[in-house]
């Protein structure tokens, strides 16, 4: 694009210009944001550090306890330490990640598919169902999460049996936290969903939709929800981060992934105690934690801007 | 105005009514409270089956239920199972203001518990707060007014950061810095457990210094929060026609901001505080575990843990209690800071 304006005479490259497509424009404004690329950059880093760096170490590796050489701190062998039953820690932050990386991901899926569900129910039928369905999610909103989280793990804790995904084996409590956090997180998501529908059910191309006929179900998935995508995509990215912390805390407070099953917020749990003996017990895991979170929350800012329709106009 | 109030409050009802059974039914699922109460010594079946009499946890849960909201002294409870109901029930219920008895400290009443705890979380968090107000306004009200800046740059950068923190790394690592390094180099190091040093007892000067570090860690990522919405409210305000005027007639920045941006930019934070407030009694779980602080979020904690529904159903009924009174005042705050909303 900038050759041709180099070559040619300003006026005829405003001619000859190619139409950038929707995507492009959207990657182009979100190269410029130096701290989303930035975080892209180091979440690639985190996600090849859970996957690639299993290969050099096997999931039993890090299970593998040996308490002759407990709360040992970094050396050759063990580049992370030991943890309080000699477990190496760098293998448990690698397969920790995995499941930690993917509990973000799927309670973000289980998060956007209730809050897409409900608001895009109560903002196009109106009515009645509105009334109802933001009165739930007003009180849900009432809650407050972390306690929430806590009951509903509790109740649901053990009464999942492990399952093998991906070729390894999961504690049930994976699934119970998924669903705990995804089924705590979605109000933020219905509410910004209900008022674009509110206001775009109201436009022509509904209004025409409608006059050919299309069923209710096509107009929402197939021709509301298309114009809505950008607050949807926005939330869910910095969802995955919300989950991810959302899954440490309770972990961290020992009622979330059970052991021996890593994730980095099961690691952090009892760490407090070891505070001035052990201290690589949460700095690895919680760096870690805090490095993925910073980056997804930066790619979420960076396309907050690049999706915003506002900023597209003032770019051409 | 009166009227607005009486509705609100009985519209309150059913909704705590709701709340009660919904959290009453999670929490009887999730566990056996008897499981816990021998201590160490396990519970011989009879006793257990006795004990589950005298507690009425053998009932099925809607009875259960009742019992806990009006109480049972209007029934007989068979505590020696021969089929002859002889013993009346003692319980009020928690609408005649019996809270019930904890199952893990039996025979103390739950109320007792909640009460010891709460003074310990509201000297926690009442400072914190009051500090995470006044931190996030100054920081917000300055890096709006001076937009750009690369003050501003450099909050909004920190207040991004901060914002992704979990609250246990900032408080790891600053028990890490200021407590065990410190003390490793001779400085002068902060206390990391506990409300006071039991050697010296309980005094204000030593509660104060053990609560630097849980104040420190809770504030992080609130005043990252808060700052960056009363930056973004002020940055809105300001556009606004009547703050050129202000400035237009010759006020001074200062009377601008106070009295005029300000104002109109606290209507919505007083929405936001309106709920935060009432979760204060909740106290914070994580902070209070990691500092080993004998606040509510622990007693929170500790109780769940254990299936105590005595103590767990009154902490939350407590708090959505006090949801329902800070809704209301902040309806009320909000229409004396904003005239055009009337309430009739």
């Amino acid at each position: 694009m900038e050759e041709i304006n180099n070559n040619d005479s300003g006026a005829i490259a405003q001619i000859e210009k190619p139409q950038l497509s929707y995507s492009q424009l959207v990657w182009m404004r979100f190269k410029r944001h130096k701290m989303a690329v930035v975080g892209m950059v180091l979440l690639i880093l985190m996600i090849l550090y859970s996957t690639l760096g299993a290969s050099f170490t096997t999931e039993s590796y890090s299970n593998v306890t040996d308490t002759s050489i407990r709360l040992s701190p970094p050396y050759l062998a063990h580049p992370f330490g030991t943890d309080t039953v000699g477990r190496d820690i760098l293998a448990r932050t690698i397969y920790g990640g995995q499941i930690s990386l993917l509990i973000g991901l799927i309670a973000m899926a289980v998060e956007v598919i209730m809050g897409v569900l409900i608001g895009a129910i109560a903002g196009y039928y109106g009515g009645i169902l509105d009334s109802l369905l933001m009165r739930f999610t007003e009180a849900m909103f009432n809650v407050p999460q972390l306690p929430l989280l806590l009951v509903l793990g509790k109740l649901l804790a053990d009464k999942i049996d492990p399952f093998p995904l991906l070729g390894r084996e999961f504690s049930g409590s994976v699934i119970v936290i998924i669903a705990v956090i995804g089924l705590t997180s979605w109000m933020g998501l219905a509410r910004i969903v209900r008022a674009n529908f509110l206001s775009l059910k109201e436009r022509e191309f509904v209004t025409a939709a409608n006059c050919i006929g299309t069923r209710n179900g096509s107009i929402i998935f197939g021709h509301i929800l298309p114009n809505t995508m950008a607050p949807i995509i926005v939330s869910g990215t910095l969802g995955v981060a919300n989950a991810i912390i959302s899954e440490a805390y309770v972990s961290f407070l020992g009622v979330g992934v059970m052991p021996p099953t890593a994730t980095w917020g099961n690691m952090l749990n009892g760490a407090y105690q070891y505070i001035e003996s052990a201290p690589w017990l949460w700095i690895f895991p919680g760096t870690l934690i805090v490095l993925t979170v910073l980056s997804i929350n930066f790619i979420g800012d960076g396309l907050r801007d690049a999706l915003d329709p506002h900023a597209l106009i003032k770019a051409e | 105005m009166f009227r607005y109030v009486v509705r609100r409050l009985l519209q309150a009802i059913p909704l705590l009514l709701i709340i009660s059974i919904v959290i009453f039914a999670l929490l009887q699922g999730s566990g056996d409270p008897l499981a816990t109460l021998g201590g160490r010594r396990t519970v011989r079946p009879e006793e257990r089956e006795r004990l589950a009499r005298i507690l009425g946890l053998d009932k099925p849960i809607y009875i259960q239920y009742v019992y806990w909201l009006v109480g049972n002294d209007w029934v007989k409870i068979d505590v020696d199972n021969d089929g002859i109901p002889e013993t009346a029930g003692t319980r009020k219920g928690i609408l005649r203001g019996d809270f019930g008895t904890s199952l893990v400290t039996r025979g103390e009443p739950a109320i007792d518990i909640i009460l010891e705890r709460l003074p310990n979380t509201l000297i926690l968090m009442i400072p914190a707060e009051i500090f995470i107000l006044m931190t996030a306004l100054a920081i917000g009200i300055y890096s709006a007014m001076r937009q750009y800046s690369w003050i501003d740059q450099a909050v909004t950068a920190g207040s991004f950061i901060g914002y992704s923190m979990p609250i246990f790394f900032i408080a790891l690592a600053s028990m890490y810095l200021f407590a065990v390094n410190f003390r490793k180099w001779g400085l002068p190091y902060l206390p990391t457990v506990g409300m006071f040093d039991p050697k010296v007892g309980k005094t204000f000067s030593q509660v104060v210094i053990h609560l630097v570090l849980p104040i420190f860690s809770m504030s992080v990522v609130s005043i990252s929060g808060w700052s960056r919405y009363v930056r973004s409210q002020m940055l809105e305000v300001t556009s606004q026609d009547y703050i050129r005027t202000a400035y237009a007639k010759g006020l001074s920045e200062r009377k601008v901001l106070v009295r005029h941006a300000l104002k109109n930019a606290a209507i919505p934070m007083v929405t936001l505080l309106g709920i935060e407030i009432p979760f204060l009694l909740g106290g914070a779980v994580v902070t209070e575990t990691i500092f080993g602080w004998p606040g509510m979020g622990r007693l929170f904690f500790d109780h769940l843990t254990r299936s105590d529904t005595p103590v767990v159903m009154g902490i939350l009924m407590l708090i959505s209690f006090a949801v329902v009174i800070c809704q209301l005042i902040t309806d009320i705050v909000y229409g004396w800071l904003d005239p055009r909303i009337r309430y009739d």
